[in-house]
């Protein structure tokens, strides 16, 4: 999903540090008594380390994410959607901060984890490499990017990190408008003009796939996923959440009357208990089946050879660099002002 | 389906809601401009709820101007089927973002006059505008507060900040005059009490921008030569690119709905 | 570029009243220069919503936490100290509520 990265182990672990046995099985406890863990506490290493760069990747990918939809704040085609998509950019960006204010209180400085970011280092959602083409990939991104990031980040409400648990409840109060917004895009263009409807299943057609890949690789090349299932950061499988996703995404484009692009879609009728939160297809319960994802595409995007990487990127470094003069002025003044109030 | 643009009747009340509708929606345009490029990542929210402001502002005043016309009009119709020459912005509002310091200058040069001008606004004997004025105010205080405190620290920051933002200054000081116009026009409005004469405000605004540029350490520039035209329609180069990327939409489908 | 550390800017906790009568509540962190900048970084950051009538910002390092090693010590001694709590006390339901 938003972290996808840590599918891809690309830091070694450092020596491993001895860490008291005693402590470390505590910790396990309480963290299977649900207990939240808190920035003080006692923690193993490797904990911190996972939590430092999922939360800064998270951070990371709503900064990132800003740019594509960014690139279409000055072109909305009404007043009360240029208000609608400039506020929910403008929550990514209080999203990144709330989950960079997380992220911190592990112990990393937001100043070195945007740089890692900068410098290519520290990843980011894949799915932000993709470009924004028409107004409809405006709804495509609300209804589609921000439905799948939603099932991915309500359970991380209850994640055992505290600090990353309470961002998220924030981020997920505020989200809910998100893929609201994006549908009613779609559901303006499905009843518009022949050429609208057009639009809106090209959108459709370049957005499927890369929001299925999202949710990370299948569960069996997950390295990662294990020991955070077992410390509760990680909820539910890459596999459960794209299911999910996908149960509820198959009648939303059946009542826009779109066609999801993938010809091995099907139905397959479950029963009992397994499939009680699957989706309905004439009065039967059971789970819709999507046709097999290109994940050398996903893998060569995550690489940096996605459409857009080099731009995202680009753009925000000049954004930094730009911006040098300024931090460094504010930075100037505050001095200034504090060693003029020791003075006096 | 024609692409060709509306026409409005500018009764003396709909060009004056116009030519205040203008100046929110270019200037909230332009700073929607900065979002993902900001230089502090905080800011970028500051940015964006002032633009989210001034955007909020213009579909106020253009709705108002659509019950007064009664055409048919509305404010996508405003915003998005008139061009350049009908536009009725001031000059400044315009003016490109620039670096940060530039947009924070346009931004304290706007923002110091919208503050006083709504807060006597509020007197209006029309109450839509009354209305509109009272929200606007409240919105506009913090605009002039937030970018009174960036000019003062990048004026007095380093060397670069403060070179930076005077020529910023000096740049956009010859803008800074047609907010104080009132022609003939507006002059009935002002007669009927519906609203304010701008030039009123004048000292107001200078004591307000003498105080702020003194804190910064940065000069007010000297030459009193004004440029003008923005409210007749006459414009700065700026404002047809700005448009046509911002009708861009709108005018490769005509009469499509959004 | 990728070498360049941007250097750190100061980290404050931001505390928010939603209403009058509930005290301020912790909701998170910023960066910023100083106070004033803080202050409206807040505002602009976490009450987008409707979320507060009144910010108090502190610088980070100012807050003295204690520490989660000491719990027992700080902490459990209370828990035995039941006969603080109305429940401790019976009192015979014939006189009601008290």
């Amino acid at each position: 999903m938003y972290t996808q990265g840590l599918s891809n182990p690309d830091a070694p672990a450092p020596a491993k540090a001895v860490e008291d046995a005693g402590l470390a099985a505590r910790f396990q406890d309480r963290v299977d008594a649900e207990e939240r863990i808190e920035a003080n506490d006692w923690m193993p290493e490797a904990y911190r380390r996972t939590l430092t760069r999922q939360i800064s990747q998270h951070a990371h990918s709503e900064i990132i994410g800003m740019l594509p939809e960014g690139n279409w704040v000055t072109r909305a085609p009404t007043l009360r959607r240029k208000a609608t998509l400039l506020a929910k950019v403008q929550d990514e960006a209080g999203h990144g901060l709330y989950l960079y204010a997380a992220a911190e209180t592990l112990g990393r400085s937001r100043e070195e984890m945007f740089d890692d970011l900068l410098s290519g280092k520290a990843k980011y959602s894949s799915i932000f490499n993709y470009p924004t083409l028409t107004w409809a990939d405006m709804g495509a991104i609300g209804w589609l990017v921000d439905g799948a990031a939603i099932m991915n980040q309500i359970p991380l409400c209850r994640c055992s990190y505290g600090p990353y648990a309470r961002a998220m409840i924030r981020v997920c109060k505020e989200e809910s408008f998100h893929q609201r917004q994006g549908y009613e895009i779609m559901v303006a263009l499905c009843r518009g003009t022949p050429e609208q409807k057009a639009m809106a299943q090209d959108a459709l057609d370049r957005w499927y796939w890369p929001c299925l890949m999202m949710f990370g690789p299948p569960d069996g090349d997950s390295t990662h996923s294990d020991q955070s299932t077992r410390w509760k950061i990680k909820r539910f499988s890459n596999d459960e959440l794209r299911q999910k996703f996908l149960d509820a995404l198959v009648p939303q484009a059946e009542y826009l009357g779109l066609t999801l692009p993938d010809p091995g879609l099907r139905f397959e009728p479950g029963a009992g208990d397994a499939v009680k939160d699957g989706a309905m297809k004439d009065g039967v319960r059971g789970h819709w089946r999507h046709g097999p994802i290109n994940w050398d595409e996903f893998r060569q995007v995550l690489a940096g050879n996605g459409p857009c990487n080099r731009e995202r990127i680009s753009a925000r470094r000049r954004a930094h660099k730009d911006g040098a003069w300024v931090r460094e002025a504010a930075a100037a003044y505050a001095a200034k002002q504090a060693k003029q109030k020791r003075a006096a | 389906m024609a692409t060709t643009s509306i026409q409005v009747n500018e009764t003396p009340l709909v060009l004056y809601l116009l030519r205040r509708a203008d100046d929110a929606l270019i200037l909230g345009h332009r700073l929607s401009e900065w979002i993902g490029l900001g230089p502090i990542l905080e800011e970028e929210m500051a940015l964006g709820n002032i633009g989210l402001d001034l955007i909020g502002q213009a579909r106020s005043l253009y709705a108002y101007a659509a019950e007064a016309e009664a055409a048919g009009n509305d404010e996508d119709k405003f915003a998005y089927l008139r061009d350049a020459p009908q536009y009725r912005n001031l000059l400044l509002a315009e003016q490109p973002n620039g670096d940060f310091g530039q947009t924070m200058v346009r931004q304290l040069f706007y923002s110091a006059f919208a503050d006083l001008y709504w807060r006597a606004m509020t007197e209006s004997h029309d109450a839509t505008l009354a209305a509109i004025a009272a929200k606007s105010e409240k919105e506009s205080a913090y605009h002039l507060r937030h970018s009174s405190e960036w000019v003062i620290r990048l004026g007095d920051g380093t060397e670069e900040s403060h070179a930076r933002v005077q020529e910023a200054v000096d740049l956009l000081w010859p803008y800074t005059g047609e907010m104080f116009e009132c022609d003939a026009t507006e002059r009935t409005l002002v007669d009927g009490r519906t609203i304010i004469d701008p030039a009123t405000l004048r000292d107001a605004w200078d004591h307000t921008i003498n105080a702020v540029l003194s804190r910064a350490t940065l000069t007010r520039p000297k030459n009193p030569w004004m440029q003008g035209g923005g409210r007749a329609g006459r414009h700065s180069e700026h404002l047809g690119h700005l448009l046509s990327t911002m009708q861009h939409v709108q005018r490769t489908y005509p009469g499509a709905a959004w | 570029m990728s070498d360049v550390k941007t250097p750190n800017t100061p980290l404050w906790e931001v505390f928010i009243r939603s209403r009058n009568g509930l005290a301020h509540k912790h909701v998170g962190s910023l960066h910023a220069a100083d106070a004033t900048m803080a202050l409206q970084a807040a505002r602009d950051l976490y009450t987008r919503r409707g979320e507060g009538l009144s910010i108090w910002i502190v610088p980070s390092h100012a807050i003295t936490a204690s520490d989660p090693a000491d719990k027992g010590m700080m902490f459990e001694p209370t828990v035995s100290k039941v006969y603080r709590h109305p429940t401790f006390y019976d009192v015979p339901d014939e006189v009601g509520h008290m």
